[in-house]
């Protein structure tokens, strides 16, 4: 039985991350076509913000992850602006040169990689000569809870609730909302949200910043417990990406069905043979769902829905 | 003095109140809603609109005709803002709008609906009214406008829908139902009626006239079948090479000998 309660928590452990790891990623992916390539830097942005919130301005451990998913989220909207949508460059080249210099790099995943990747490059060799090799860590809250053998963080499992309750209020976002529908149509087809009086421009500037306060309160959620180092965003990012390619198109869904699959194996495969086996096992597990589901879960979900309708 | 007098008089009937395409029609009030002054439009080397001088009187009905490639759509693009014009203004309200961005010009009373159908597939049909209403209602009176506009477009019962499941004729007056639940004062249609069966364009028709007539909308719609453009409108612009080719009603249009030798495809 104590096995199976450690399982239980490993899969709730392993859901966390991959949810929270995937969570920004796919916002940006699924709704701008913008494959974001420096989202392990904006993990460690909100680690970074929040850690030395907590030990150098001594704010209370919650407001400083708020704090550092802010500060990810204002840092993605000048990102947007800058490099994505390049709308601050144009403004200043339509004035002196009379014409754009750059194309919106929406729905070009190649050279939307390209752009991130070098936004990634300097951004961890920036942390890197500004705060050294390493900060500071804070220490994990809560203590934790102990059964037979074995000891467990709580904190860990407020994470697991902390993802399902992320997931939750994406959804809300993304269907129940004014913002969701214009994000949604906008989505869908570009030239006729315009029409029906939706500002487009200012649709994928909010989403990638929410896409990027995401992964920044990624980074302030998992500062505890991991150690702060300009490249500490890389060890989110295989499971974000698989979880993005797995998930499909629909965001939400995606996000939460891979997490649940992917958690599944990864804590199934750590726990019978140890971590290292557990992430080939997740790979693998990724290799095969795509040669089988090339358009992820939600995909293959919706041409199952289409063939139902067509029979019917 | 006179000035004051006329000021008050429209401010007592408040200011929603449009003039019906009727009082237009005897009143001398006809004012220019839309106006482009030499508006050109280039594709790399290729001119699609050329020094166009067009306009659109408040609560006019205008079709717009002209062989492929005249430049029809491109011209609605420009007047919405899709297209940025390389040359030349647009003026709407007496308002110089050349510079802004789409959803500007929405909100100043500009509606258009495209000539691919393009209503959100995967939204119903309620979602699909919705997001044009949700621009400027909320609450009772979004929800009031919304059933509206779903009841005038002949679509009570398919509110919770897929739109990508209606007929494509439905999808058509879906989507002028979306265009006209923005309540503009302009609304430009691209080829409403193409692929539709005769009485699903007998019914398109009835709907431009209708909300022509009753709301005051004025419109311009591209459209290739000559009879459906004599059941809607009285003055018809052709478009030929990027240009103003010809102006004027129906009947004389349609026995012009040059317009008819455009549309045969003779020397251009």
């Amino acid at each position: 039985m104590v096995n199976g309660i450690n399982l239980a928590l490993q899969f709730l452990d392993s859901f966390a991350f991959i949810v929270l790891a995937a969570a920004g990623l796919a916002i940006i992916f699924g709704i701008m076509g913008v494959i974001n390539l420096a989202h392990g830097e904006f993990i460690l942005i909100g680690a970074y913000t929040a850690t030395l919130a907590v030990t150098q301005l001594g704010l209370p451990l919650v407001v400083a992850m708020v704090v550092g998913g802010l500060v990810t989220g204002l840092f993605g909207i000048l990102t947007e602006r800058v490099i994505i949508s390049g709308a601050w460059p144009n403004y200043i080249s339509q004035r002196t040169l009379g014409r754009d210099v750059i194309d919106p790099l929406y729905d070009r995943l190649a050279d939307s990689m390209v752009a991130t990747f070098g936004l990634s490059l300097i951004l961890t060799q920036g942390a890197r000569i500004r705060f050294g090799n390493s900060i500071d860590q804070i220490a994990t809250p809560f203590g934790a809870i102990s059964y037979g053998a074995f000891s467990y963080s709580t904190y860990r499992i407020v994470l697991a609730g902390v993802s399902i309750g992320l997931l939750l209020a994406t959804y809300y976002l993304f269907t129940r909302t004014d913002f969701g529908m214009r994000a949604r149509a906008t989505i869908q087809d570009k030239e006729t949200a315009q029409a029906m009086g939706v500002n487009t421009d200012r649709m994928y500037m909010l989403t990638f910043g929410i896409g990027s306060a995401l992964a920044g309160l990624t980074g302030a959620l998992f500062a505890p417990v991991i150690s702060m180092q300009p490249t500490l965003g890389d060890q989110f990012l295989v499971e974000a990406f698989v979880a993005v390619v797995v998930g499909g198109p629909s965001v939400v869904l995606g996000t939460a069905l891979s997490g649940g699959v992917l958690g599944a194996i990864l804590a199934t495969f750590s726990n019978l043979y140890g971590t290292f086996i557990g992430r080939i096992a997740l790979l693998v597990a990724a290799l095969i769902a795509l040669r089988f589901l090339p358009d992820g879960i939600t995909g293959f979900i919706e041409q199952l829905r289409q063939r139902r309708q067509e029979s019917d | 003095m006179s000035d004051t007098e006329t000021e008050s008089e429209v401010d007592s009937l408040g200011p929603n109140v449009r003039q019906t395409a009727a009082e237009l029609a005897t009143g001398d009030r006809t004012e220019t809603l839309l106006q482009t002054d030499g508006l050109v439009k280039q594709f790399g080397g290729f001119t699609a609109t050329d020094d166009v001088d067009f306009s659109v009187a408040e609560g006019e009905l205008r079709c717009l005709i002209g062989p492929n490639g005249a430049g029809k759509s491109t011209l609605l693009n420009l007047i919405t803002g899709s297209y940025e014009a390389s040359d030349g203004s647009i003026y709407y309200n007496g308002h110089d709008i050349t510079d802004l961005d789409p959803h500007e010009r929405v909100s100043r009373g500009i509606s258009m609906k495209f000539q691919v159908p393009s209503v959100y597939g995967d939204l119903s049909v309620r979602e699909n009214v919705r997001l044009p209403v949700q621009q400027f209602a909320d609450g009772e009176e979004r929800r009031r406008l919304v059933a509206e506009a779903i009841e005038a477009a002949g679509l009570t019962g398919y509110e919770d829908v897929d739109a990508g499941q209606l007929s494509h004729g439905q999808q058509q007056q879906l989507e002028i139902g979306m265009a006209a639940a923005l309540e503009p004062d302009l609304l430009l249609l691209d080829e409403p009626v193409a692929g539709l069966d005769v009485a699903e364009r007998e019914a398109i028709a009835e709907r431009i006239t209708r909300l022509n007539e009753e709301q005051g909308i004025a419109f311009v719609v591209i459209e290739h079948d000559t009879d459906f453009v004599a059941s809607i409108a009285e003055e018809v612009t052709v478009l030929h090479n990027g240009e103003v080719f010809r102006e004027g009603p129906i009947e004389e249009i349609e026995s012009d000998p040059e317009v008819q030798r455009i549309y045969l495809g003779g020397e251009s």
